[in-house]
């Protein structure tokens, strides 16, 4: 059974669009990354499945519960961490924890065992006496997720977790997300890229409120590169170049991307069919008319370029 | 039983946080001015009935006080929330809004019985040297509390309207002296509106407490004040699930 399923899920805001005709379904155990710019629809999407606020059309289920039929029972089943981890800052962080834990309904004799066990897992011992409005951003953002962990839920929901922390910081939460995948169901959001890749089993790309791709990481860079394309950097006359270089069999297109040094060369972007490697060819046919090849070198797509690709494909369609 | 933490968490902030202890501290400062100088004035003037006469005294100037300082406890209960956020938390618990209200109105009043029980320090003072009779004075404090919990209940309304604290305490200071000031003037309104307008005025039925009689109306009237207060606090909370819906 899937821990979520999405159907059709729709947002307004008045007449703004939060999110418009968004499904997806989450395995249990996966760990699922939503991933846009800002104002993309990931707040909007998770705050509906954390019961927040209603859509304004379709719906969802969280381990087959309905989140508009029985949102009480959703709300016992997930642990939420908001953008911005709001907190209660005048509250020491073992009271902070104490009071989620008894709104969460954790019976008196295991309370105190629950915090501990997450003090623990976020490493908060040092400060779990300590006034939260006194913590560093790192500290608060681990407070945060303590808070969502409390009540072992079956689905996690953290939006932006990493945001604004320090890079030793950032690499305990991927650590602490990754540990947590198996057991269970973790949405997260983000728009650092690296980060998908390092933690998410899947990948839910949005932009402008709407769902534009689901895949794995992995499948989405292969998805993309099905016309790999090579770069060149070499000084010679531009025309020339162009000319000879196009000509060789299996490229499909060259384009000067920036012009180099001087009048001549520059940067090319080339294209080629699927599975060439002209790699060799183009650099014997820069040496035979004797340009100066300065840099020749496959270009892997990085999630980033998929991200941008993705986002202006899509904008192209709506445009046209 | 969620409604009690809730409670519990809002105690514990008043307290920790020195709102509850300010406001306390100018209460009862001021209360004890008041009840100074109104019974330094029956002592002068010789003859006239302390025993029930000084408390009504007492009584309506500590409610006209407290209609500026509560607000001052209520401001924070929910604006804070929105504030920091924290309000996203809660609604995304197992939690009913309306054990979230009663959480923190209950807080709220609270610290009102804390309010009112220090200033029985005046009476008992008071009848060491003079005795004093005490049905006019418990009724007189359970006026002063029923006025409270109307005062608390608008409050709480008001906070829920708005992130801006100062906002909340301003507009329910407003609202309080609306229905205080509502049935002034008599010139304007004429006799039958009056009369409606008469069982509207927040202090017309704070009268008879502190002449020692509870008329079962001005009871239900203060009751159904906080009733109202908090059921439109109910809708503002769940005005969430309708908003922004085409």
């Amino acid at each position: 059974m899937n821990a979520i399923e999405v159907e059709n899920l729709s947002k307004f805001y008045g007449p703004a669009r939060g999110i418009e005709d968004v499904s997806f379904s989450v395995k249990k155990g996966e760990i699922m990354g939503f991933l846009g710019p800002n104002g993309s629809g990931k707040t909007t999407t998770m705050r509906i499945l954390t019961c927040f606020f209603p859509p304004t059309g379709g719906t969802a289920r969280i381990c087959g519960t309905d989140i508009l039929n029985d949102s009480f029972s959703v709300r016992q089943k997930i642990g939420y961490l908001p953008e911005n981890v709001p907190l209660y800052t005048d509250m020491p962080v073992f009271s902070y924890l104490n009071f989620f834990a008894e709104i969460k309904g954790i019976p008196a004799r295991r309370k105190k065992s629950k915090v501990d066990e997450v003090i623990q897992r976020c490493e908060l011992q040092s400060v779990s006496h300590r006034l939260i409005r006194k913590l560093s951003k790192g500290f608060r953002q681990r407070v945060g997720i303590a808070q969502a962990l409390l009540n072992d839920p079956e689905v996690l929901i953290l939006d932006e977790p990493t945001v604004g922390l320090d890079p030793k910081q950032i690499i305990d939460i991927r650590s602490l997300i990754k540990g947590l995948g198996g057991s269970q169901t973790v949405i997260l959001s983000t728009h650092i890229l690296p980060e998908v890749s390092m933690t998410c089993d899947r990948v839910i790309i949005m932009h402008q409120g709407k769902l534009i791709a689901v895949d794995t990481p992995a499948d989405l860079t292969k998805r993309l590169q099905q016309t790999p394309k090579i770069i060149l950097k070499a000084e010679g006359p531009t025309g020339d170049i162009l000319r000879t270089i196009g000509t060789i069999e299996g490229i499909t297109s060259i384009d000067r991307r920036e012009p180099g040094s001087g009048k001549h060369g520059g940067f090319y972007e080339i294209e080629t069919e699927e599975n060439a490697d002209l790699i060799n060819e183009i650099a014997k046919s820069v040496y035979e008319n004797s340009w100066k090849l300065k840099e020749i070198r496959p270009l892997d797509m990085t999630l980033e370029e998929i991200f941008i690709k993705i986002v202006t494909e899509e904008e192209g369609v709506n445009n046209r | 039983m969620s409604w009690y933490f809730i409670m519990k968490r809002e105690v514990n902030s008043y307290f920790t946080s020195l709102t509850a202890y300010i406001v306390l501290f100018i209460f009862l400062v001021i209360s004890g001015y008041f009840f100074y100088t109104n019974l330094t004035m029956f002592v002068m003037m010789v003859g006239s009935d302390v025993k029930l006469g000084l408390w009504q005294y007492t009584f309506q100037d500590m409610r006209r006080f407290m209609l500026l300082l509560l607000p001052l406890l209520t401001m924070r209960l929910f604006s804070e929330e929105k504030k920091l956020g924290t309000i996203e938390l809660l609604y995304t618990h197992p939690i009913r809004d309306m054990a979230i209200i009663m959480g923190k109105y209950l807080a709220c009043l609270l610290v009102l019985v804390v309010m009112l029980a220090l200033t029985f320090l005046y009476p008992i003072l008071l009848n060491i040297v003079f005795s004093i009779e005490l049905g006019p004075l418990v009724t007189g404090y359970f006026g002063l509390f029923l006025l409270g919990t109307a005062f608390i209940a608008c409050g709480v309304f008001v906070s829920s309207l708005t992130e801006n604290q100062i906002v909340a305490a301003m507009i329910t200071v407003g609202i309080l002296i609306l229905f205080w000031s509502i049935d002034w003037n008599e010139g304007i309104a004429g006799t039958k509106v009056m009369t409606i307008l008469h069982q509207f005025s927040l202090f017309e039925h704070f009268y008879n407490f502190p002449r020692g009689v509870i008329d079962i109306s001005d009871v239900v009237y203060y009751l159904s004040v906080s009733f109202f207060f908090l059921f439109l606090t109910l809708c503002s909370l769940e005005s969430r699930q309708w908003r922004g819906k085409k």
